[in-house]
């Protein structure tokens, strides 16, 4: 198992990610993601230096729209799902302390 | 021939030449899934009342000649994680139970400008996140042909949906094989477009550099038409490609002379020092040679592809082994790339401005952090956390980087097999449908069985899946088509082929059962 | 004897571009609308939609990234910045972190000192924020995505400042040029300029940087000075009583000139950046970057050489008439109008900037039009109104921008040059004033002042004051 899962990782992971686990489901967390890492390690089998990371497989560029506005007013449909919604916005605990 | 029977394009036909009306066809399809889906469930939602009246438009619409085109008429369902503007899209998750979009997918408007009637939406891995359809907020989807197995996944629903005649056809969303596994585990042909032929504007992103909408239906000609109806430039995806080559149906020609067939040797033979890596990778506890849902391939379905390979070669192909390289790289690659992408990609479900909001909670962090775990699942939120992971400060180069690369290698082998061929054959899947309950256990188990799907979306590939026959179980083994980049005519024309020799494919016993809800058309009423 | 200290500071500084609609959508950017009208599934982050880039965003950040000397990346692409936040609807941020579009410039800026190279680290662009409004009702925040997807770029300086002085005027700098290009209207009030301070102590003659803070929050130059001052002191304060200063972003508070850190155990500030996979990258051929080089607007160093070649005006003024974009446009037209820079500039130069002051307006949101002020210098010049009438009109026009020829007209403010009506008056001036008449003839020159005043009141102001004195001295003589 990867070492580099650690009950911290595990931890930091839940806070980056938004994530509440519980203690059964953090130590699930910690042996699935260490062993997906023990495999992702074959990668390292592998030489690709001077290869360049592919982000895109195609070579497709400049794909770009004019500065023209095409929307109108579409508060209703924006608000539409929201699950908690005053004054037209979407209402959340506050931020500030 | 009851109608849930016909493929897409003989309802289409059929249509119009108003030997069955729009609204019989999707009464036939309603009376399909009133009789199934409470055992299969492949839906997880339907909307009859839309649905006849938008049979009733189409109708008048086809009437009047403001709708042509082939599949005018035909019912459809669609994939739960594709957006349909007015009604529910889940992704068969909680965090989605209540989410019903303003806007449709661009493939969703295509299909409906020319003329398609939405019965409902399909069950599906949560986001897309698993081969079995089991890890749905809403129960797995049962195999049409053994329903105490999997459908496959993670577009379950829509390959088990047309398989039982539920729905004439399906669209459903390949991000690591999602469409062509499914699809030969239910005896259906599915296809995974070229990255960018078809929109991904209102698909719900799993894995964006992966994910494809493709159509799933009853035969290679319907994939073809449905492909054709769906793909388009969209200036709404700038990963959208402006192609002049969708006259798909024209490759629908049983001609298959001089086609170069390359098999590779490494996805077939499975050597044993390749047997030997994968066994360390899944662990000593499993086994895999012979295990009912290890990754290893299985004989039949191993046979299988050489009898296809044999039937495309009499046919005046010309097939040889050859080795692909890499093939053990694709895995590992493609879960850093798919779940660092997904980690981000999921991140706006937040409970802040649609879906799930946990009832309660302590301030904005512990919102979010409740939301989020209580309408997440297993699967789901162990995908997050690897990418989160993988893209942590301080393992971005090891592992995000170093499977970008690994990609980059990986595009290059095919590129070279594509010199030399103009498709590959290769299995969709090691094995046929597990049974049900025996793959989530063990998810890394369960990701070694995408081993044949997942370099296709890797290199931005199409891929198709058709039907074979079946296993010594009874279960369909699908074989896979593999294309260069833009050339789905050349797998649809070697599938078509393929498929003529073969004949039509069977049905599942469940869907032959009178009582499974037919309607009898007018003709055949005249013919009585 | 007391520690010699010196500030290091670099800036960071946001800038909303002028374009009319979103950098990833169509939705418009106009200030004042109601809540979420101007929204879209993709500024939202709806599930399965799509950005698509705006050009004049790539445009615009190549013309800023020009006018500053930097080098732009031929080949630049957009990453994802993830953080929770609701005003961040995608909780990640669109951005530019691998490849920004531009990189290693500079600016001089002018100080006290003389002239100082600020270098420019980078510049890239990225999308802004919505709004977060609290509500103390219900104790919760209320989210507006109006701004949200609002194209900003963002200039990253090199920590070459060491005061305050250096950073505000490095910022009317960036200003200015961003303003010359048309880019932004870069109002630090409303918030289309913001600065985020990065600041470090370090005794003086030592290489090592000290550990720094960011501060935030900082919406005037006022501000920005009094924040730099108070971070000054507070570090330096930490560092002689043997405390380290922890790296952290602090926010300014203005109202009691004091910062404090915005940490949160929740946020781990790690932004775990990433090429988007959704958007495809830009590449800038030579030939785009010539056509936008062609089109770079006259920027104010250019338009300082111009005036002095051009125009007969004193190079002070010309230097505050180019100190606004604004001002400057006005100039050239009111002077291409009349003919009569001289003139122009001294209406700009005096009553404008007089009023500016007096409504505590910067130059740049003037208003009125250059054909109302040319046009009020013609009627001047032709003596159809007097000085004191003028002045009066143009308050007029820098107000509700009048056409002055209509207001002198509806109100009878033209000059009285009807010599039997002024002959009538000035007589009548003169029987009424026996002492000053007395007094004029008696040598007293000053006298004669005082009867053009007492018949340019009887006239209301619309005599020519040269036609009064000429009769005055006729009919005493």
């Amino acid at each position: 198992m990867a070492n580099i899962i650690s009950d911290e990782t595990i931890e930091y992971v839940g806070i980056l990610a938004k994530l509440e686990l519980s203690d059964e489901e953090k130590e699930q967390a910690k042996k699935d993601i260490g062993r997906m890492l023990d495999y992702v390690d074959k990668l390292n089998e592998l030489d690709t230096s001077g290869v360049e990371p592919m982000s895109h497989v195609f070579p497709v560029s400049n794909v770009f729209r004019e500065d023209v506005v095409t929307n109108g007013d579409e508060h209703e449909a924006t608000l539409k799902n929201a699950p908690a919604a005053k004054e037209q916005s979407f209402m959340v605990p506050k931020t500030v302390e | 021939m009851q109608i849930t029977e016909r493929t897409a394009l003989e309802l289409g036909r059929m249509i119009k030449k108003k030997e069955i009306s729009v609204r019989e066809a999707v009464d036939a399809s309603y009376q399909r899934i009133a009789a199934l889906d409470g055992e299969l469930n492949s839906y997880v939602t339907l909307d009859q009342e839309a649905a006849y009246a938008r049979a009733d438009q189409v109708q008048a619409g086809i009437e009047d000649g403001s709708i042509t085109g082939p599949l005018a008429g035909v019912p459809a369902a669609v994939k739960d994680n594709i957006c349909t503007e007015g009604l529910l899209t889940t992704c068969s998750s909680k965090i989605l139970y209540n989410f019903v979009p303003t806007y449709s997918a661009e493939a969703v408007l295509n299909m409906e400008k020319a003329g398609a009637v939405i019965l409902g939406k399909t069950n599906m891995d949560e986001f897309a996140m698993g081969s079995t359809t089991e890890t749905s907020a809403f129960g797995p989807t049962k195999n049409p042909w053994n329903t105490g197995h999997v459908p496959g996944g993670s577009s379950g629903g829509s390959c088990a949906a047309v398989a039982a005649g539920e729905a004439p056809y399906a669209l459903g969303s390949d991000t690591g094989g999602s469409i062509r596994q499914p699809g030969s585990f239910c005896g259906v042909v599915g296809l995974k477009p070229t990255y960018g032929t078809v929109s991904r504007y209102g698909l719900i992103a799993y894995g964006s550099s992966l994910d494809q909408i493709g159509p799933i239906a009853k035969d290679v000609s319907d994939c073809a038409a449905i492909l054709e109806m769906i793909a388009s430039h969209d200036k709404k995806d700038s990963t959208s490609v402006a192609r002049t080559d969708c006259d798909f149906t024209s490759a629908l020609v049983d001609d298959v002379k001089g086609l170069r067939v390359g098999i590779p040797s490494d996805y077939l033979g499975v050597s044993p020092s390749m047997q030997n890596r994968l066994a360390a990778m899944v662990g000593p506890a499993s086994s895999i040679r012979g295990g009912e849902s290890g990754p290893g391939l299985d004989d039949e379905v191993r046979q299988a592809v050489l009898d296809t390979a044999d039937v495309l070669r009499q046919k005046g192909a010309i097939v040889e082994e050859f080795d692909l390289s890499l093939v053990e790289y694709a895995i590992p690659a493609y879960y850093v790339i798919a779940s660092a992408e997904a980690s981000s990609n999921l991140s706006r479900f937040d409970g802040v401005k649609y879906g799930y909001r946990a009832a309660e909670y302590e301030g904005l962090h512990n919102m979010y952090k409740k939301s989020r775990s209580e309408g997440f699942g297993e699967e789901v939120k162990r995908r997050i956390m690897l990418g989160s992971f993988v893209l942590s400060s301080g393992y971005y180069d090891a592992y995000y980087l170093k499977a970008l690369r690994t990609k980059a290698l990986i595009k290059q082998s095919f590129d070279r097999a594509f010199e030399k061929y103009d498709i590959i054959l290769a299995p969709a899947s090691p094995t046929t449908a597990p049974e049900l309950g025996k793959s989530l256990s063990d998810p890394l188990k369960m990701y070694l069985g995408d081993i044949y799907t997942i370099s296709v979306n890797l290199a931005g590939l199409p891929g198709i899946s058709v039907p074979c026959r079946l296993d010594s179980k009874g279960l369909p083994i699908g074989v896979q088509m593999i294309g260069d980049c833009f050339n789905e005519k050349a797998i649809l024309r070697a599938a078509y082929a393929f498929e003529q020799a073969r004949g039509r494919f069977l049905v599942p016993e469940i869907a032959k059962n009178e009582k499974a809800g037919d309607c009898k058309t007018a003709a055949d009423k005249e013919g009585e | 004897m007391a520690k010699q200290y010196e500030t290091v500071i670099g800036l960071e500084v946001h800038v909303e571009l002028a374009t009319k609609t979103k950098i990833f959508c169509g939705c418009s950017t106009a200030f004042g609308a109601a809540p979420n009208a101007h929204t879209c599934p993709v500024c939202t982050g709806m599930p399965g939609s799509l950005p698509v880039l705006n050009k004049q965003v790539v445009e615009y950040a190549m013309a800023v990234g020009l006018a500053t000397n930097c080098e732009i990346h031929q080949f630049c692409k957009f990453d994802r910045k993830n953080y929770f936040y609701p005003d961040n609807p995608q909780n990640y941020q669109i951005s530019q972190l691998y490849l920004p579009i531009c990189h290693d410039g500079y600016v001089e800026v002018d100080t006290s000192a003389g002239t100082r190279k600020i270098g420019i680290h980078e510049i890239h662009m990225e999308e802004d924020a919505g709004k977060l409004i609290h509500d103390e009702w219900e104790d919760c925040s209320l989210v507006d995505y109006n701004r949200s997807g609002v194209p900003l770029i963002e200039i990253v300086s090199e920590p070459d400042m060491r005061s305050a002085e250096e950073v505000i005027a490095y910022l009317e700098k960036l200003r200015l040029i961003i303003q010359y290009l048309g880019a932004s209207d870069c109002k630090l009030q409303e918030g289309s300029m913001r600065a985020d301070v990065n600041l470090s102590v370090r005794e003086l003659g030592t290489e090592k940087l000290g550990t720094r803070t960011e501060m935030k929050n900082l919406n005037s130059f006022k501000a920005i000075a009094r924040a730099i001052d108070g971070e000054r002191e507070r570090q330096i304060e930490l560092l002689e009583e043997g405390k380290p200063v922890i790296q952290e972003t602090r926010r300014w508070d203005d109202n009691k000139e004091y910062s404090y850190p915005m940490r949160s155990k929740e946020d781990a500030h790690d932004y775990r950046y990433f090429p988007d996979p959704d958007l495809v990258p830009i590449v800038i051929s030579d030939e785009w970057l010539q056509a936008v080089r062609d089109r770079q607007p006259e920027l104010r160093t250019e338009k300082l050489a111009r005036y002095k070649k051009e125009f007969d005006i004193p190079e002070y003024d010309a230097g505050i008439i180019t100190e606004s974009k604004r001002m400057a446009d006005i100039f050239e037209e009111a002077t291409a109008l009349c003919g009569k820079p001289k003139k122009v500039s001294n209406w700009l130069m005096g009553e404008t900037l007089r009023l500016l002051k007096e409504e505590n307006r910067e130059p740049e949101t003037l208003d009125f039009s250059p054909k109302h002020l040319a046009k009020l210098i013609d009627l001047a010049e032709a003596g159809t109104i007097n000085q004191t009438v003028a002045k009066e009109v143009f308050e007029q026009i820098f107000r509700e921008d009048v056409d002055p020829e209509a207001y002198v007209e509806e109100h009878g403010l033209k000059t009285v040059n009807d010599e039997g009506e002024l002959r009538t008056v000035v007589e009548g001036v003169i029987a009424a004033n026996p002492q000053s008449v007395a007094d004029y003839k008696g040598g007293k020159e000053k006298a004669l002042g005082f009867l053009v005043g007492q018949t340019m009141k009887a006239m209301k102001g619309k005599a020519n004051p040269a036609a009064v004195n000429a009769m005055l001295r006729e009919l005493l003589s």
